[in-house]
């Protein structure tokens, strides 16, 4: 199977890989998927007092297109708020990197991510965690 | 050196241009049907199959008359296993095999399980290897055949045939082994080994894809399969179609070379081999699967510990290797053979099979192990779980949410 440019692009020259502090009370973790199934993503965010989002790193175990899905997504929580990142939907990622069927599960992954950076980072700050409509699993 | 370095050769082998050339006048001039018996193109065709069954026979210690000739070795699997069932199921409706037989030897005994057959499944040791004892204590009056691969196409480990064979014979069933990854690499010999049909085929000893072949033993005793395929009656009944009489005489010189340079390619291999290997164990966290000792010459499958198979042979892609891991399926399942070894999940789908053949050079293989090493350290940097292993975090202790 043939990866797209852009997939390759992101699993070549990855954007923001790296760790923020988990203790701190601006940065939300999100830790996603299961190494039995050969996908972990691991995606922080660290928002300020206006609820934008000024970083984002992630760490990825999984294929090439897990491993780009999770650095795009990064690149596109930088400087969104947290309820425009909220909707970030997996299909937009699938449409960036043109992602073939069997791979969509990766783009599900990152946004799981995503979702579940934000409600960790919610739940820190006092805020209830948001229910996600999507039902993956 | 070309890149990519193709470092498969368990999946397939190119073909030796030494083969090649003799096959040439087999598609244009002695194009001839081997089974035209009143002209000279027939005869010239038959006398090129019979010069190549000869040469097969001799690889494995067999006499010509048991060579069946067949399109693969998925195809004299299916012919042993569907034939021998049809044939003695009278005699008995047991069959025992092991869990990590390639899928020919697996999907035909599910399929002769809807035609009444009873198939035992052995599991195998950590190391790859069947339990002896266990195979004996499965034996039953109503066993007919025993199918257990000769090596393992993924981890290249080497099964007791001889062992198994005696126990089979002692419980009078038959032993049938596929020795598609074993024969021309490792010595073969029917007779010592005690085999009653065996399974290999051309492609992976440098000869062309498309032929293969099943010895049947005729004496002591002599074996019969019920054909699988029905037509001219061809390779004594056992299989009808008009011979692939260039792949044939491709197949026999591919033998014939085998057994000529075995000896010193097997040396020269397992030195490559344990090289690549000592080298690449360098690294933190790998481990070398299956039983060390017993192995094929030119095989090491290698886990590299909290790196993804699949991503991890995108960071290889100056090397065509194989992965246990197989992301594209829905399932995401991994390797059944490395799963059946104990190996975890997340360990099977980190690993990857290096297969060196007659063509790979030293030159090869110091750049496989510089690319492979720098794959695994840059996909460790990005491996969240690695981060966690060092910073002492104990994995299985996490509750993931699987998806």
């Amino acid at each position: 199977m043939a990866y797209s440019d852009k997939v390759i692009d992101h699993y070549t020259n990855p954007r923001n890989v790296g760790t923020l502090d988990k203790s701190s009370h601006k940065v939300g973790t999100g830790l996603v998927g299961a190494p039995e199934c050969g996908d972990v993503m691991r995606l922080q965010i660290e928002v300020n007092d206006e609820n934008v989002i000024t970083d984002a790193k992630f760490k990825t175990f999984g294929c090439g297109s897990a491993i780009a899905s999770s650095s795009l997504a990064t690149e596109w929580l930088k400087g969104k708020s947290i309820d425009d990142a909220m909707k970030i939907d997996n299909m937009d990622i699938v449409e960036e990197l043109a992602l073939p069927p069997v791979k969509i599960h990766c783009s599900v992954l990152a946004e799981d991510a995503i979702k579940a950076a934000i409600n960790d980072y919610r739940v820190k700050n006092g805020l209830a965690p948001i229910e996600s409509a999507k039902a993956h699993h | 050196m070309n890149l990519p370095i193709y470092l498969d050769n368990n999946a397939t082998t190119p073909m030796d241009p030494r083969v090649l050339d003799v096959m040439i006048p087999y598609f244009t001039q002695k194009f001839g049907n081997a089974a035209s018996r009143n002209h000279a193109f027939g005869w010239v065709a038959e006398e090129g199959v019979d010069y190549a069954r000869e040469q097969v026979a001799r690889l494995i210690g067999a006499s010509e008359k048991e060579i069946i000739f067949t399109s693969g070795a998925t195809e004299a699997d299916n012919l042993a296993i569907k034939g021998v069932f049809e044939m003695y199921k009278d005699k008995g409706n047991h069959i025992i095999t092991a869990v990590t037989e390639h899928k020919a030897v697996l999907d035909a005994c599910k399929h002769i399980e809807k035609l009444g057959a009873r198939v035992t499944y052995l599991p195998v040791k950590e190391d790859g290897l069947i339990d002896l004892a266990e195979l004996e204590a499965n034996m039953t009056k109503e066993t007919i055949l025993v199918s257990i691969m000769y090596g393992n196409n993924e981890i290249g480990v080497i099964q007791p045939v001889k062992e198994i064979s005696a126990i089979a014979h002692k419980y009078g069933a038959l032993f049938m082994t596929d020795a598609t990854q074993a024969v021309g690499k490792i010595p073969v010999d029917v007779n010592a080994d005690g085999i009653d049909l065996l399974a290999f085929t051309a492609h992976k000893i440098y000869g062309p894809k498309g032929v293969g072949a099943l010895y049947v033993r005729r004496k002591g005793p002599r074996v019969k399969v019920t054909a699988q395929m029905d037509g001219g009656g061809h390779e004594r009944g056992m299989r009808s179609g008009t011979l692939n009489v260039p792949g044939i005489v491709g197949f026999g010189r591919a033998c014939e070379l085998c057994q000529q340079e075995m000896e010193s390619e097997a040396k020269r291999l397992s030195a490559l081999r344990d090289r690549l290997q000592s080298s690449l164990l360098e690294l933190e966290e790998s481990y070398a699967n299956g039983n060390q000792d017993h192995r094929l010459p030119h095989v090491a499958n290698i886990s590299f510990k909290y790196v993804e198979g699949e991503g991890l042979m995108m960071a290889m892609k100056d090397l065509a290797v194989s992965s246990g891991s197989a992301c594209t399926s829905a399932s995401l399942e991994p390797s059944y053979v490395l799963k059946s070894l104990g190996l975890s999940d997340d360990l099977a789908h980190s690993s990857i099979r290096f297969g060196l053949g007659r063509f790979t050079t030293d030159e090869e293989v110091d750049h496989a192990i510089a690319v492979t090493k720098k794959a695994v350290t840059h996909l460790r940097d990005l491996s969240p779980l690695w981060e966690m292993f060092k910073e002492g975090v104990d994995l299985s202790k996490i509750e993931w949410a699987e998806h």
